[in-house]
């Protein structure tokens, strides 16, 4: 079994949120960069998956060599070898294209990633490596079980689950609980550094989407406080003051 | 040119976000001075159609199909692609729910056409551009993203937008696009819907609550109250990691974002990764006993107090306020 992870190089989730050149640019000074969250579940998954020998686990990832310590993070955790794209990304659009242009010429049972990247929120990449490859995506999975030929999968819908069968190759988007995210160990660590990353340039393609500006939130007003023995009236205030009662 | 909404049914029925869409649908219509078409995918029958009419849609597909009677994103992806094609339309619209998320990147690709996910407000048309504001990183800030294609999918975040009265003439068409055995290699072997639980991502008050409570057993009052107000329950991440409640409820950066006009929280201190996903929520009320709690910063209305003291009395107060 062959299964490809998809793995995008994120701003830590702690990271103060700037911008540069009047606000059209994300500011990278002094920000550390990891393995965006979700994707980790989805590679811990396919390590999972994989465990005795039963297969490989590469893992992809759209960047300049920039984005190689985070690869390499990836490598850490239990990846057999990676692949990087070599462009800056674009839009997921061009993400997706040029993930799918890869998995089109090398063969793999399955590709996983993350829901979604903290970054800029989208949850475009896998649905749209689907429909460029014209196999069945899957978004917002919580668990994925594969027996050789078959995948049963569970996702999540609104106040509830759906579970899915599918036989063939497909992508899905991986949501918390469908593995425990994994920690690389010392042995992880030292191997990474020698495991293959093999460097794949670009195609070009259309851009259809491009950022212009950023904007921040306006900063919320200072908060009303309620004396906790006079908690009742704080629904008073939430029906008259704040009318979302 | 016209505006295509795809109106996403649950057992027949459309949901507030969908009436949601179908309002900005129609406002970007009116912009554009085009037809606001919807397409309906299920068995949903020609009076909960019509309900569609009441937010602006003139004209909705209706495509009732045994095989589509569940959710498959490649088979609803070529379905509603195909009605944008029959109607030509240059702007479609999905809620940004789970199933849309799903969709809108599929039809992107269908399509050729830029796709904003997130959107969190009508777009801009100045000067010939297409620019739409949407949530980026978890909600820390917005991006303002211009797409170039000619044919443009938004999903629209819920709660961002509102529902609008728009009365209009609604007809109702079948429409039956054909199907590629392809799209249907995925097959729904089982649904499961939790009932009278109110769904997370569109709900309009949420209450949530963190490690404050100190354990599971504890939650019983957090689910009163939420069903005293009509609201969904949420937790933080250490909560879930605990598995004090299900995953679906952590709400935060790494968990779901909402955006709910109120949010409630109880016993949660407020780490950056827990205010990233909450703090577009339109009022916020914090309960915690530590005064120097970052939560504080960002809230509109705050209790310093024990959870165990003060929710009993919220749930008092909100009795004697339904009377």
């Amino acid at each position: 079994m062959k299964i490809l992870v998809c793995i995008s190089n994120v701003p830590d989730t702690t990271t103060k949120i700037t911008f540069t050149n009047d606000n059209t640019q994300f500011n990278t000074s002094g920000v550390q960069f990891i393995v965006n969250p979700y994707d980790e579940i989805a590679l811990s998954r396919a390590i999972e998956l994989c465990e005795g020998g039963k297969g490989t686990v590469t893992v992809i990832n759209v960047g300049e060599s920039a984005t190689e310590p985070t690869i390499r993070k990836a490598l850490a955790i239990g990846a057999d070898d990676a692949v990087r794209i070599n462009a800056a990304p674009r839009d997921a659009y061009f993400t997706a294209y040029q993930i799918a242009e890869y998995a089109r010429s090398n063969e793999f049972d399955m590709i996983l990633c993350g829901r979604e990247s903290i970054d800029y929120n989208g949850s475009q990449v896998a649905a749209m490596v689907g429909e460029f490859l014209d196999i069945p995506s899957v978004s917002i999975i919580k668990k994925l079980d594969y027996d050789g030929t078959t995948a049963t999968i569970e996702r999540e819908i609104e106040g509830g689950k759906e579970i899915i069968s599918i036989s063939g190759k497909f992508i899905a988007s991986c949501a918390e609980g469908t593995a425990e995210p994994k920690i690389p160990n010392m042995r992880g660590i030292m191997s990474a550094r020698t495991k293959p990353l093999q460097v794949v340039e670009a195609k070009e393609i259309a851009q259809l989407s491009k950022i212009q500006q950023f904007e921040t939130p306006p900063p919320r007003g200072t908060v009303k406080l309620v004396p906790a023995e006079d908690a009742a009236s704080l629904i008073g205030l939430l029906h008259t003051e704040a009318k979302v009662i | 040119m016209s505006v295509l909404v795809y109106v996403e049914q649950v057992d027949g029925k459309f949901k507030k976000s969908v009436f949601e869409a179908v309002s900005y649908a129609k406002a970007i219509a009116d912009k554009q001075s085009s037809n606001l078409t919807a397409i309906s995918i299920g068995n949903v029958g020609d009076s909960e159609l019509k309900e569609l009419g009441k937010y602006g849609a003139s004209k909705v597909l209706n495509v009732s199909n045994e095989q589509l009677k569940n959710f498959v994103n490649q088979a609803y992806a070529a379905v509603i692609a195909e009605a944008a094609k029959k109607e030509n339309a240059d702007v479609i619209i999905l809620s940004n729910s789970f199933s849309g998320k799903g969709l809108a990147p599929r039809i992107a690709v269908k399509l050729n056409a830029g796709l904003v996910d997130g959107a969190v407000e009508l777009p801009q048309l100045d000067a010939g551009k297409f620019q739409v504001k949407k949530t980026a990183f978890s909600g820390k800030a917005f991006a303002i993203t211009e797409l170039s294609s000619a044919v443009k999918v938004i999903a629209l975040n819920p709660n961002a937008f509102g529902v609008k009265d728009n009365a209009s003439d609604i007809s109702i068409e079948a429409f039956s696009p054909e199907l590629k055995p392809s799209d249907l290699t995925a097959i729904v072997k089982e649904v499961v819907r939790a009932t009278n639980k109110i769904s997370l991502p569109d709900a309009e008050l949420v209450v949530s609550a963190g490690r404050g409570l100190k354990g599971p057993e504890n939650w019983g009052m957090i689910e009163e109250l939420a069903a005293l107000l009509g609201a969904a329950t949420a937790c933080s991440k250490p909560v879930s990691d605990a598995d004090w409640r299900p995953h679906a409820e952590h709400v935060g950066q790494t968990g779901i974002a909402i955006s709910p006009n109120l949010y409630i929280a109880i016993g949660i201190s407020g780490a950056i990764q827990h205010l990233a996903g909450v703090s577009s929520s339109k009022v916020i009320v914090v309960i915690n006993k530590d005064p120097e709690a970052p939560f504080f910063k960002v809230a509109d209305y705050g209790i310093v107090g024990d959870a165990f003291e003060v929710v009993p009395k919220l749930i008092e107060a909100l009795k004697a306020h339904k009377g």
